[in-house]
């Protein structure tokens, strides 16, 4: 982003710059939709004169940067974030879920339609979660779960695995911020999984991480890193084996097995989420999601967006009262 | 030709259907009938044949097109069929009194006769390569599909059952090698006292009447759930039908009564933990392989689903076949079980083989 330093350039080079994508001004391209938005509609009054239109870009460069406290885009997001509260205190008149989880799946694919490189992808689909967890926590919902690695998919290229890895370290460690959504919200993080397969550093994170929330309440985040749900019920079976040993086997119940799984410290999901398009469970939550909304809308993960929380939760409220009927009965 | 028998006293009219009047195996989705009304006023018609179109649609038979009444005497009616009361409508007429029997038949196209060895080609789209091995289904929607009607609830089991021996039929047809359905679970014995016995006295009925088709098709059939709340008559049966069948291999049918996946799970514990104990493997040796065996679905050779289908436009599993659906694609159909034939099937096959399924790996 630019800088005050820069005042003194003219208005045509910014144009250039803009245009041809060279310099240090970033292109129209990587403009967030807001200020797209905002260009075009300021362009029929500019066109006659090139540099009124730099002087223009350079006002919205100016505002969006540090400088001047992001001014417009300021702006747009407090419009934004007091449509969106009109919104959920509309949805919060039904029923809320209380659990949502996620299965994070299409970045390749997105990453690839867009024609960039390999790794963009998942760096967009976590842009892509963090502002689901704010629509999510905005909303009032209590328990987020996502996926967001398999220990499938440690049979992917290694360069690849090690990539998503350092992906990872790199996010877990910037939880720990000051300024992160962590802080935010009050959010409480677990991660849920078969730990000891990941490397020692990203399992050092995680541990920091989990260990520094714990004494948030307000919400929870589970994140899932090398889970599989069948890995899940297995150690829980493991775990219930030595712990009745001593005892009559026809006394394990199923609540003891459920005690001794991970994800225990969570109610069941009411909605499970897959982007994609993909109508699968992939090996997770099998366990806790027998009785979930099951919701797969065709966009991929980073394209996921307000409207399709929305119309899940729509959904979850249609069919809400004659589940809860069930559940009377039951 | 097809007729319809239907009893009818001075309070309720019967309906026995009488399924196979000759010995060879007939199509199960045509059915021949035999009517006879034991006493019948002139201006009861309407309304009898209104209730009769009713129950015909209830059991997934084509409306007779033409009624055509004769008189038989009820001597003669009792040599030709047992009253077997499967169907049932209360109806009091304000005045009925002779008792003269009449018969009543509807005009039908000539049936082609099943024959077990018969391979149907696939329809067109569907390729055989890639037809899944194993499909599961959860049959939802025969409660609604017979609210919608106007019947009652037992009403859309049978005609339930009737979509059920269509669909056999095609995976039979079709190569697919196991079928597993969701009967009866273990949440639904919370249902009216009523509603239950009649659901297992029609999985008695059925079992027994199909135990010679199926055995005749090849078709081999499993009963995986828990036993112990099932009456000893039941129990009596599936152990008969399993052992006359357990050598059959064309198509497996794993019906699922009293199931639940969280149960299957915690049983397959138990048992695990017994082997614990009595020494035979140790805690650091179990795995999943290990839980893969002791689940009930080990009596097949593929315990996993490739698809499973729930009718109805329900999205939820319902705790359904839990382990066993790591990596099954799902489908959701918007009809109601009854509704659901071949088309909806087809359906469901075509998403299935345009689906990628990847196991979280990268397609290469």
């Amino acid at each position: 982003m630019c800088r005050r330093e820069n005042n003194d350039l003219s208005g045509n080079d910014v144009v250039q710059s803009f245009i041809t994508g060279s310099g240090s001004f970033p292109t129209f391209a990587s403009l967030n939709s807001q200020l797209r938005i905002l260009v075009l509609s300021l362009l029929p009054s500019t066109i006659s004169d090139p540099k009124n239109l730099g002087t223009v870009l350079h006002f919205i460069y100016l505002s969006s940067g540090e400088g001047m406290g992001g001014g417009i885009r300021q702006l747009l997001e407090q419009v934004h974030r007091l449509s969106r509260r009109c919104l959920f205190r509309v949805l919060s008149m039904g029923p809320l879920p209380t659990h949502l989880a996620f299965i994070m799946d299409g970045n390749r694919r997105y990453a690839k339609k867009r024609g960039l490189e390999d790794g963009s992808g998942h760096k967009a689909g976590f842009s892509a979660l963090m502002s689901m967890l704010q629509y999510c926590y905005e909303l009032g919902i209590k328990y987020v779960t996502v996926y967001a690695f398999s220990i499938d998919n440690f049979r992917r290229k290694p360069e690849e695995v090690q990539s998503l890895m350092d992906l990872m370290l790199e996010k877990i460690k910037s939880l720990l911020d000051k300024e992160s959504i962590v802080h935010e919200y009050g959010i409480r993080v677990y991660f849920i999984g078969n730990l000891g397969l990941l490397n020692d550093q990203v399992r050092a994170a995680a541990e920091e991480v989990m260990k520094a929330t714990a004494k948030n309440s307000r919400v929870v985040l589970l994140v899932c890193v090398a889970y599989n749900s069948t890995d899940e019920i297995v150690q829980a079976v493991k775990r219930s084996c030595v712990d009745k040993a001593d005892r009559d086997v026809e006394r394990i119940q199923l609540v003891d097995i459920e005690e001794n799984m991970q994800m225990s410290v969570a109610p069941e999901p009411d909605i499970l989420i897959r982007s994609s398009g993909e109508t699968r469970l992939s090996n997770f939550l099998l366990w806790q999601t027998g009785n979930s909304q099951l919701f797969s809308p065709d966009a991929l993960w980073p394209e996921i967006g307000l409207r399709h929380l929305v119309w899940a939760i729509l959904n979850f409220q249609r069919s809400h009262s004659y589940l809860e009927k069930k559940k009377k009965q039951l | 030709m097809s007729t319809i028998i239907i009893a009818f006293n001075n309070t309720d009219i019967a309906f026995n259907i009488s399924p196979k009047p000759s010995m060879e195996a007939v199509p199960c989705s045509q059915l021949y009938y035999t009517v006879c009304l034991l006493s019948l006023h002139n201006h009861h018609h309407n309304f009898l044949f209104n209730q009769f179109h009713k129950r015909m649609i209830s059991l997934r038979v084509p409306a007779p097109s033409s009624f055509n009444l004769q008189r038989l005497n009820s001597q003669a009616l009792e040599r030709r069929w047992r009253l077997g009361r499967d169907c049932f409508l209360s109806f009091s007429p304000s005045c009925v009194e002779n008792r003269i029997g009449l018969g009543v038949r509807s005009t039908k196209s000539e049936m082609a006769p099943f024959t077990a060895a018969e391979e149907e080609t696939l329809p067109e789209g569907l390729q055989p390569e890639l037809m899944p091995k194993h499909v599961a289904v959860i049959m939802d929607g025969n409660g609604r599909w017979a609210k919608n009607q106007g019947l009652q609830p037992w009403d859309g089991h049978r005609a339930g059952v009737e979509a059920l021996r269509e669909i056999v039929e095609l995976c039979g047809k079709w190569g697919i090698q196991v079928l597993t359905v969701f009967a009866f679970s273990t949440d639904n014995w919370i249902r009216p006292k009523i509603e239950i016995d009649f659901l297992l006295s029609l999985f008695e009925r059925t079992l027994k009447s199909e135990l010679e088709t199926l055995a005749k098709n090849n078709v081999r059939i499993s009963i995986i759930g828990d036993s112990s709340k099932l009456p000893k008559s039941l129990l009596e049966v599936i152990n008969e039908v399993e052992e006359v069948t357990k050598n059959n291999t064309r198509l497996q049918l794993i019906v699922a009564v009293g199931y639940s996946g969280k149960y299957d799970v915690l049983q397959a514990c138990r048992g695990i933990a017994q082997r614990v104990k009595d020494g035979e493997i140790d805690v650091e040796e179990i795995d999943e392989g290990l839980i893969e065996q002791e689940l009930e679905t080990n009596v097949t050779e593929f315990p996993y689903p490739d698809l499973l289908i729930r009718t109805s436009g329900e999205l939820r599993v319902s705790n359904f076949l839990l382990w066993q659906l790591a990596y099954t694609e799902l489908f959701f159909a918007q009809e109601l079980w009854p509704d659901f034939g071949r088309n909806g099937f087809v359906e469901a096959l075509m998403s299935f083989q345009q689906r990628q399924r990847r196991f979280g790996g990268r397609k290469s």
